[in-house]
Parts: structure tokens; C-alpha cells; sequence
């Protein structure tokens, strides 16, 4: 499925966040099973499937990782599920940094500063990467598209070190 | 096809006719039932003049009592009357026996779930639920003066799919037409909403007699999303009265209590509780075996008693707007929810932690059921112009089981329902044809730590090569937080069949046996009742299928449309003669028969709503 036809919005990865959310409000509106209750058994299961297929539309494409593999997928360039190796070596010892970093929080005497620092650095090399991100997926080329995948590949690292230090910090907390 | 109806939103086939319709509140201490009547919702009194009643069911030999009259017997037949059956609810008989506090009443293991023995034999918490159910709807039908045509049941947000089910099934056996499991604090945001327009986030903290929610929503012209819900589906005010009766223990040193005396014990308590409500200290008797104990508890200690469990709240509230991605400022609302809330501590605690005076306006015992019966009044029909939207989430995440006893996760919790996501598996062995599933619920890494909720086996895979069979299982949670797994190999199409063992619930034949057997449908034909179903799902297909087309037939050729309006014409005859099997055959006729139309129209409907917006091709 389409989920930017489904929206009727343009397939390009920079999208209106704010339109996107109003239509998928409005489609809801229409889909949602509560205005079948009363229908027959079968309509009800359609509603269901329906609304069911809005939601996860929405969840793509409100998330720029996921927008930019459907958008992907649209063009026929799959993200392989399976480990590919990186040669970019910047982009490992930037990795192997980080995860000290992260190792190091729980342990030092000032750990909201570390968890600041590690957060700044996390969301600068992401920023970074999500321009290329949308600069590659501008053109509607092949050669891009696959440059675009390994970009996402690497995103998926930082996404989830941002995902690790909130366990951290929600640790420091409790 | 309601998918159809809804194109054309206020215009139905059918004349406009009022339906009644309600709300219903199943409380673990008390029950109540609400309706919309010219515009205004409000909860329904019985003959003796309450619109509570207490969810106590008695059995005696010969009749079954429910509310007060229950309780009044508690004390002299503590084995036979049962109290606070919704913490039973959709729980298996041994993680019973490790978490409930002493129960004065018997409870056995019936295959694995959880049963009370009484003087009727075996009874099931689904059975017991659904005496309450029956009783409320006893008291709408007679104060509305007719049938119900449906109704909506609220359950705690946290409530897992197996607590779901059994709510549903219970229902189910009351002989009701659920129209919505709604959760409990949606229904109090509802309430709320709709009456002071409510705009922002709001936080509605619901402490019942035995359950604890507390859901984050945001609130923005009729919609209503839920960004996050968390809470204890075995905290309540009931732990309040067993702190208490603990304490009193102390006092008259004894440490076995006779189910008699517990029960005593615990009415003492929850009037102790009350009474530190409006007063800062209490005196009493205790009845203790050496006679009468003269006893006083100020507010001061009882708040100590209860510190823990109230600071278990805030914890839980803390973790929720970290889900939500929200700090405690910006909160602009809470909403106060359950009886439990009328402790001074409780107020203090959140109001401080919220850093807002909590809103009271509505009676927080009542809020629940009315919030309820004003969706109900719109899931009915009655209303047609709502521009009401409620967006639920899943409290807790699915998952399935994998190698090692691990749990992954498939949806995430706090994820918007209805949700679908499709997972594939592969054949492992040559000519493998049959596989099984362990569906779990929670949010921890292993097994051992999850809720399980049922097994899976699929079966009818057509025999392939080790690897070569694709099978796509597709989960699926419905807007009532319900799951259903459906499978189908991929290269041939082939839908496997399905057996589900619910780990901690009723098969669909166990809920038929139960109603066949039970008390409602004794006196009642059951053919007639499986008639009658039919007849009136071959009306709505009828009345549905009828508003499409004269809605839409440009989609339809000439041939289609002669094709449906022939089956609609049969459809209409034989939903009048008195063969079940036939008119279900017809119902499924026109279902295949439009199935067709049905998608084009989908398609059609939502190009429609999204009419007048800048459409860039794509």
C-alpha cells in the first residue's frame, strides 16, 4: 500500500508534519470502528482492518526513519534486514566513542553531564545524517536511493543509542 | 455495509428512531448503569431508589441476590457472597493465590482459571461479572421501559486482553450486545470533555476499589487521544481497607482470622477509611474473641499505612508521562476518578505532583458510567452528527515467545488501536504442517515474567521442503484492546487453521456451554435466540447494503447492481421465515456479493474525506 497516496500528500521525504497528523484525523473521523457499531458483523471487520491500516500508515510516516523506507520500498530498494559489514570507518570509531560513553554514565560523579554531552553529540551526528538523508532521497535516482539505504542503516545505530541513554537516564532517576 | 453509511453521515435508511442504549460501569466495589435522555446523561436508579450497586453476588441455594442485600449477608454467609469479583477477572487460580489478599470466600482451580465454590456449585468470575451485568441491565430496561439495544462497558485502560475477554464474554452470557469496551478514564475524559470543552492535555487519575489507571490524554476539538496509560490492575482501595484491617490485627493480637471475622474486620475498615475522609481521627469497637476492643486511628497514621500504595501511584503516574514524553507542568487538567480519591492523602499526593488542584466537579463514582452512556448513545445511532473521536492505545506490549524463553515484542505498548502487524515465520523441517505460537503480554524480556495469553497452533500448512513454506501471521487488536491472529502461507495463499488455547480465559465453546446452561437462557428456547441473532444481522446487512446503493450505484454496473439488488430481495425473504441456517446462508451471499462493491467504495470514501484538500499526485 501506498501511504502517501493514502493521505494524498506528496511521496517525498520532507513532509508537512502538521497536515499529515490534520488528514489522518479526518481520516480516522470517516474509519474509525466506533462509527460501525451498529453495522453488520462484516462491515465491522472491514472498519477494523481499515482503521488499522490508517493507524500504521500514520506510524510510518510520522517517523522520519520508517518514512524514508516506505518511500524506499516504493522505488524497489529494500533496507536488508540481515548485517551489512560498514566500511566507513569514522563512522565506527564515532560508534565505539559514544558507547564508552554511554558505558561511563552510571559510573562518574557527574552523570547528568555526561548524559548531556553524550545527547548533544547523539543529536548533532543525527541531524547531520538526516539532511543527507533527504538530500539523497531528493532526486528520485537509483545511485542515491542506495547511498539513502546505507544512510538509514547508519541512523538506526544513532536511534538507538538515543533509545539506551533514556534507559540510562530513567535508571538515574528511579 | 456501515463503511458505505458512513459517507453520508446523518442520512440513514432506516427512519430516525431513538434506541436505548447504555453505559455501564463494572466496579470492583460498585456498579452503575447510565443513560443519555433529551441530551442529558445521568445514572439510572433501581426500584428501591440507587443508582449504586454494590458488586456483591450472593448465591443461595435456590436464587442468586446481588447488591445490598448481598452485603447485608456477607457477615452471617461470608463462603457465598462475592465481593470484589473484578479482581479475578481474566486470572488464572495459582498468580490468584500469590497476589490476592485473604479472600473470605473459597476459590478453586477450574482448568487452570480461578473459581469460587458457593452454594450453587462452581461459579467463575465471568459468571459471577455477568449476575451484576444482568441486574443493571434489569434496571435500565424497566426505568427506560424496553429492551436495550446496546451497551458500552468500561474497563481500567491497563486491563490485559485476557481481563478484556472475560469482561466481554461475561457480558455475553448477561445476554448484552456490547457495543464497546471503553476504558475507564476515556470515559471519565469524555465526561468531562463534552461538558466544560476541555482543551489541552489532560491527566485523569482513576483509583477504584481494586484497580489503578492513570491515562494522559490530549484533548483538541472532539478528539480525544490517549498518548499514554499505565497503572496497577491490582491496587485499589480494597488494599487501603486491608492495611487497615492488618493494623487491627496488631491491636487485638489475633492472627487467624475466621472468614467471618475477616469479612467483619474489613467492613470495619472500609468505615474507618470514610469516616478519616470527612475527620482527622476515629474511634470504634473491634469485636474481637475476647470481647469488644475500644480502638481510635487518627488520619495521621492511616495516612502512614497507606503511604506506600499512594506512593506507588505517583510512581506509576511519573513513569506515564515519561511514556507520554510530557513533564508533570504540562498537565493542565486531572481529573479525579473512583471512589478511592475521596482520601485526603490521595488528593494531596497527586495535587502536589501534578503541581494542579485536581477537578471534582463531577461525582467521581458516577463519572465513569456517564462518560459511558454518552458514547453509548452515539455507538447506537442516536446521534449522528458526533464529532467525537476516541483514540486508544494498548496498555501493555504483545509479543511472541522465541528461542531461549525470550519474549519479542510485535506491538509496542501505547501503540493506537485498532492495530494490525503481520510477522512471518518459516518451516523448520521437510513436510512440516503444523506449527504453534506463545502470545504474551507485558513488557519484561522473558517469559517467565510476562502474562501469557494464549497458545496458537496452526495447522493445515501445505507440506513443503524445510524453509519453503512462508507463513504470515497477522495480530490484530480491535478499538475494544481485543487480539485476533489470523494465518495464511504465502506462496499458496492457504490459510492455516487456528486453534486457540487461552491461557488464562474461555474458549468460544466453553462461553457457549456457559450460556446454554446458565440461568438467563434456561427458561429460553436457544434455537429461538440463535434465530433471532440472525435476523437481525440480515436487517442491518439489509439496511446497509441498501444506503450503498442508493448512495452509490455509479460504481456499479449494470449487471452488479441487478446481481446485488437480487440477493437483497432473497436476503429480505428469508429473513422472515424461521430457518436460522438458511438466512445466515443468505447473509453470506450478500456479503460475497458485495465484497466488491464494499472496496470500491472504501476507496471511494476515502478520496471523499479528504475532499478539498490540495491533492498533489503522486
Amino acid at each position: 500500500m501506498n501511504y502517501f497516496q493514502l493521505f494524498q500528500v506528496p511521496a517525498q521525504f520532507d513532509l508537512d508534519l502538521t497536515e499529515l497528523g490534520t488528514r489522518y484525523l479526518e481520516l480516522q473521523r470517516n474509519f474509525h470502528p466506533d462509527n460501525y457499531a451498529a453495522g453488520s458483523e462484516r462491515d465491522r471487520l472491514l472498519a477494523v482492518q481499515q482503521a488499522a491500516n490508517i493507524n500504521d500508515a500514520y506510524h510510518s510516516l510520522k517517523q522520519p526513519l520508517l518514512r524514508a523506507e516506505h518511500l524506499l520500498a516504493l522505488r524497489g530498494v529494500k533496507i536488508s534486514q540481515e548485517q551489512r559489514s560498514f566500511t566507513d570507518t569514522t563512522f565506527l570509531m564515532q560508534q565505539m566513542e559514544l558507547r564508552e560513553l554511554l558505558g561511563d554514565i552510571l559510573h562518574s560523579s557527574d552523570p547528568y553531564a555526561l548524559i548531556d554531552e553524550a545527547e548533544q553529540q547523539i543529536q548533532q551526528q543525527k541531524n547531520v545524517l538526516l539532511h543527507q538523508l533527504a538530500k539523497a532521497l531528493e532526486d528520485n535516482q537509483h545511485e542515491q536511493d542506495l547511498q539513502a539505504a546505507d544512510i538509514i542503516r547508519k541512523l538506526k545505530f544513532f536511534f538507538k543509542l538515543q533509545h539506551e541513554l533514556e534507559l540510562i537516564e530513567q535508571q538515574l532517576q528511579d | 455495509m456501515a463503511l458505505l453509511q458512513i459517507a453520508e453521515p446523518g442520512q440513514s435508511a432506516a427512519p430516525h428512531q431513538h434506541k436505548l442504549a447504555a453505559g455501564i460501569d463494572l466496579g470492583t466495589t460498585n456498579s452503575l448503569v447510565a443513560t443519555v435522555r433529551s441530551g442529558q446523561a445521568s445514572t439510572l436508579k433501581n426500584a428501591a431508589g440507587e443508582d449504586m450497586l454494590p458488586s456483591v453476588v450472593q448465591y443461595l441455594a435456590d436464587k442468586v441476590v446481588v447488591g445490598k442485600a448481598a452485603i447485608a449477608a456477607a457477615v452471617s454467609d461470608p463462603h457465598n457472597s462475592i465481593f470484589s469479583v473484578k479482581r479475578l477477572m481474566g486470572r488464572g487460580y495459582a498468580e490468584t493465590m500469590a497476589q490476592v489478599q485473604q479472600l473470605p470466600y473459597l476459590l478453586v482451580d477450574q482448568q487452570g482459571l480461578v473459581a469460587i465454590e458457593t452454594a450453587q456449585g462452581i461459579k467463575n468470575p465471568v459468571e459471577v461479572s455477568a449476575e451484576i451485568l444482568a441486574t443493571l441491565a434489569d434496571t435500565a430496561s424497566q426505568t427506560l421501559g424496553g429492551e436495550l439495544t446496546g451497551v458500552v462497558i468500561t474497563v481500567p485502560a491497563y486491563f490485559d486482553d485476557a481481563q478484556r475477554q472475560a469482561t466481554k464474554d461475561a457480558a455475553k452470557l448477561a445476554g448484552l450486545n456490547v457495543l464497546r469496551l471503553l476504558n475507564e478514564p476515556t470515559a471519565a475524559a469524555l465526561a468531562y470533555g463534552l461538558d466544560s470543552g476541555q482543551e489541552g492535555v489532560v491527566a485523569v487519575y482513576d483509583l477504584g476499589g481494586g484497580t489503578f489507571d492513570i491515562s494522559i490524554l490530549r484533548l483538541k476539538r472532539g478528539v480525544f487521544e490517549v498518548l499514554a496509560t499505565g497503572g496497577d490492575s491490582a491496587l485499589g482501595g480494597d488494599d487501603f481497607d486491608h492495611a487497615i484491617v492488618t493494623w487491627l490485627q496488631q491491636q487485638s493480637g489475633e492472627t487467624e482470622l475466621s472468614h467471618q471475622s475477616l469479612r467483619q474486620h474489613l467492613q470495619l475498615a472500609r468505615q474507618i477509611k470514610e469516616q478519616l475522609s470527612a475527620s482527622d481521627s476515629y474511634a470504634f469497637e473491634l469485636p474481637t474473641t475476647q470481647g469488644a476492643l475500644a480502638l481510635s486511628l487518627t488520619r495521621e497514621h492511616f495516612d502512614s499505612l497507606i503511604q506506600t500504595l499512594v506512593r506507588k501511584t505517583i510512581r506509576a503516574c511519573k513513569q506515564t508521562l515519561r511514556d507520554a514524553g510530557l513533564s508533570a507542568d504540562e498537565v493542565a487538567q486531572v481529573v479525579m476518578v473512583g471512589g478511592s480519591t475521596r482520601v485526603p492523602q490521595v488528593r494531596t499526593a497527586v495535587g502536589e505532583f501534578f503541581a494542579a488542584e485536581p477537578l471534582t466537579s463531577i461525582d467521581p463514582d458516577k463519572v465513569v458510567a456517564i462518560g459511558a452512556a454518552i458514547q453509548a448513545n452515539v455507538l447506537v445511532g442516536n446521534k449522528s452528527d458526533a464529532d467525537t473521536l476516541l483514540l486508544d492505545v494498548i496498555p501493555l506490549s504483545l509479543g511472541l515467545e522465541t528461542m531461549g524463553g525470550l519474549v519479542e515484542k510485535i506491538i509496542p505498548r501505547n501503540t493506537i488501536i485498532p492495530v494490525a502487524r503481520a510477522q512471518e515465520f518459516t518451516t523448520f523441517k521437510d513436510g512440516q504442517t503444523a506449527m504453534s505460537l506463545h502470545v504474551l503480554q507485558g513488557e519484561r524480556e522473558l517469559v517467565a515474567d510476562c502474562r501469557s495469553l494464549a497458545k496458537f497452533n496452526l495447522t493445515d500448512i501445505p507440506p513443503m521442503a524445510a524453509g519453503g513454506a512462508h507463513i504470515r501471521v497477522t495480530f490484530q487488536v480491535d478499538a475494544d484492546g481485543l487480539l485476533s491472529v489470523t494465518a495464511q502461507e504465502k506462496s499458496s495463499g492457504v490459510s492455516a487453521s487456528i486453534q486457540v488455547k487461552p491461557s488464562y480465559g474461555l474458549s468460544d465453546d466453553q462461553v457457549a456451554t456457559m450460556i446454554q446452561s446458565s440461568m438467563q437462557y434456561a427458561k429460553q428456547d436457544m434455537q429461538l435466540r440463535l434465530l433471532r441473532e440472525q435476523q437481525v444481522e440480515a436487517s442491518r446487512v439489509w439496511e446497509a447494503v441498501s444506503a450503498a446503493i442508493s448512495a452509490d450505484a455509479h460504481l456499479l454496473g449494470a449487471a452488479e447492481l441487478l446481481e446485488i439488488e437480487q440477493a437483497l430481495s432473497e436476503l429480505k425473504l428469508v429473513a422472515q421465515s424461521e430457518n436460522t441456517a438458511a438466512i445466515k446462508a443468505a447473509i453470506d451471499k450478500t456479503n460475497h456479493i458485495t465484497d466488491e462493491f464494499a472496496a470500491r467504495r472504501m476507496d471511494n470514501s476515502i478520496r471523499q474525506a479528504l475532499q478539498g484538500h490540495n491533492v498533489d499526485e503522486v
